[in-house]
């Protein structure tokens, strides 16, 4: 994933290697089979999908229309849309800033701090629900809005800590520079940081907008309105649709589902594989 | 997502900006929300616990440890705690053990093994309920290929999601297919950064592969194991809650409980369906303190047992 990816870091050169080619191919077949199923199925109509046929059809924009606005994913996605990137936005600001404050300040009590980041971790927000569900609705009134699924995740312990560790292999005469050229400290971490961090920035932004848009036991609990529901939970609707289940047009449901993060995904894999790459120390 | 190289304490501490007031202005905005939806959410989980409330009817009765002692009494949710401990060690052990390979496969120096890498890591972006979705088609009895295929061969049709042991093992294979792609990033990108020079030295002093990998690769694997151990242990008990959730709702039911329901699947069901909230936060309270336990146990351990090489 490096560009030292080439260099070979096992196994002999000169071995044979159809038997890893012919092992990986059948890896990635296998990985890839229910994505597959799915494709070919979104394409085909109502008959040919309940058939064993694996033979694409002309059906897949059909399907997609009966799932986009028969069964509002087209709203869905557009909620998912808006709580993924915010939160995936609002995590990068914010482990930032933290950053900033643990590696270039001394301050008091700065090991509570550290530690009450820390500890956030050994807290899922699934074991939390209850609470959570209590203060969200009832004292803050926030049930039904975009708030409830995009406030209580904007911080990062996550994130602080891989910027921390990120800032901590940046020399420090970089910051004395800096200081002695009279900029404050959010004009370096916007001019100096911000630029050398785009490998960690890129990494983070794959995990948060993953993280973002797959969320589901928190807003199946506390979205009751159907137009803000996010389209994880709209998928678990798609299949609950009573009696007859349209498949053709589930699958077509899930594999658009499936595309924003993909895309993210795949503009940030240099930045993803690399920004852990890198966050070894070596 | 720490990794153990993430953990080390800072060398120096750095000082190189002045002011007293402005790191806490940088960190209020994370200190505030941590506040706010993680400790004082975990804080009223600990009272709701003691109390026998019902958010329908908005009553509440203190009963102390009532709600604990209920619930470890309880043969269901006995049952439920069992069934999590049994897919956890094997959703764990069979991910490790299938990424790990494929990981090392997809490291060696053939042709295209960039590809490989990367048709091997994207169905991370695949959500768990998108992998509850497919495989509730898969695995249908009548429709899904599964079944199709089985039919034709061998004149078979197994109910999957009806069958209790077959339930069970299907969630456990999806879970394990679901954690693939992230193990595998770990486990690529540490393969990469281990020492070429003594994997080379092993090799001139006659070292087979097969013992290149296991006196020398997976000895200087174990720290990147042992996160992803703790890791994954976390994963399988709270990710799998829209896996199951989409692909079996819980069941088929055996004994007190339904097969596929986990402690999270039975937090959901306790505080959400049947509305026993003060039983919900109780069981919250138990997972809090295994998670806690979890933790501990990976600094501890962390510390002695691991190999943490060059």
């Amino acid at each position: 994933m490096t560009s030292r990816a080439a260099v070979p870091a096992h196994a002999p050169a000169h071995r044979r290697t159809w038997p890893t080619h012919l092992a990986l191919i059948l890896a990635v077949l296998i990985i890839s089979a229910p994505l597959i199923f799915a494709l070919i199925k979104a394409t085909q109509d109502s008959s040919a999908v309940l058939s064993p046929s694996l033979i694409p059809g002309g059906a897949f924009f059909r399907n997609l229309e009966s799932v986009w606005s028969g069964a509002h994913l087209g709203r869905y996605m557009t909620n998912s849309l808006i709580v993924a990137l915010s939160v995936t936005v609002g995590k990068t600001v914010l482990a930032l800033l933290a950053a900033l404050a643990f590696v270039y300040f001394r301050f008091p009590l700065k090991g509570v701090a550290f530690g009450l980041v820390l500890l956030s971790l050994m807290l899922p927000t699934e074991v939390l629900i209850i609470a959570l569900f209590d203060l969200v609705s009832r004292d803050l009134k926030w049930a039904n809005t975009y708030a409830a699924i995009i406030v209580p995740f904007l911080a990062s312990a996550t994130g602080t800590f891989l910027f921390r560790q990120h800032f901590m292999n940046i020399p420090t005469s970089l910051a004395d520079a800096a200081r002695i050229d009279g900029c404050g400290p959010l004009t370096f971490l916007t001019r100096v940081l911000v630029p050398m961090s785009w490998n960690t920035i890129g990494a983070l932004a794959v995990i948060q907008f993953v993280y973002g848009w797959d969320q589901y036991i928190w807003p199946l609990v506390i979205m009751q309105q159907d137009d803000k529901q996010v389209v994880q939970v709209g998928l678990r609707k798609l299949i609950e649709v009573g009696g007859q289940t349209d498949w053709g047009a589930v699958m077509a449901g899930a594999i658009i589902t499936a595309v924003p993060p993909l895309l993210v995904f795949t503009a940030l894999q240099e930045q993803f594989s690399r920004g852990f790459a890198l966050t070894e120390d070596k | 997502m720490l990794k153990p190289a993430a953990r080390a304490a800072p060398s120096e501490e750095r000082a190189v900006f002045r002011g007293a007031a402005l790191p806490w202005l940088f960190l209020l905005p994370t200190l505030l929300i941590l506040a706010v939806f993680i400790y004082l959410p975990a804080l009223r989980t600990l009272r709701l616990a003691a109390f026998r409330a019902n958010v329908i009817l908005g009553t509440e009765q203190f009963v102390g440890l009532g709600n604990f002692a209920g619930l470890l009494a309880s043969p269901a949710y006995q049952q439920v705690a069992f069934q999590t401990l049994v897919f956890t060690v094997l959703t764990v052990a069979g991910g490790l053990l299938c990424s790990l390979s494929l990981a090392w496969l997809a490291s060696r120096p053939i042709r295209g093994a960039k590809t490989y890498r990367l048709l091997l890591i994207y169905p991370y972006a695949l959500s768990p309920a998108i992998a509850g979705t497919l495989w509730l088609f898969l695995f249908n009895p009548e429709i899904g290929v599964v079944n199709q295929v089985l039919r034709a061969a061998f004149h078979v049709q197994p109910r999957w999601l009806d069958t209790p042991i077959l339930a069970f093992g299907l969630v456990t294979l999806a879970s394990i297919w679901k954690g693939l792609a992230y193990n595998i990033v770990f486990y690529l990108a540490s393969i990469q950064n281990l020492p070429g020079d003594v994997m080379e030295a092993a090799q001139i002093d006659g070292a087979t592969p097969r013992q290149v990998f296991w006196r020398v690769a997976f000895p200087l694997l174990s720290p990147i194991t042992f996160f992803l151990v703790f890791t994954n242990i976390i994963s399988a008990l709270f990710d799998s809650f829209a896996l199951t959730d989409i692909l079996t709702r819980g069941g088929p039911y055996v004994g007190h409980a339904g097969i596929t329901t986990f402690l999270v699947y039975q937090l959901y069901q306790d505080g959400f369906v049947n509305f026993k909230t003060g039983a919900a936060a109780a069981q919250a309270a138990l997972m809090l303190a295994l998670v806690a336990f979890i933790t501990v146990m990976q600094f501890r351990v962390g510390e002695r047992r691991v190999h943490y090489g060059a």
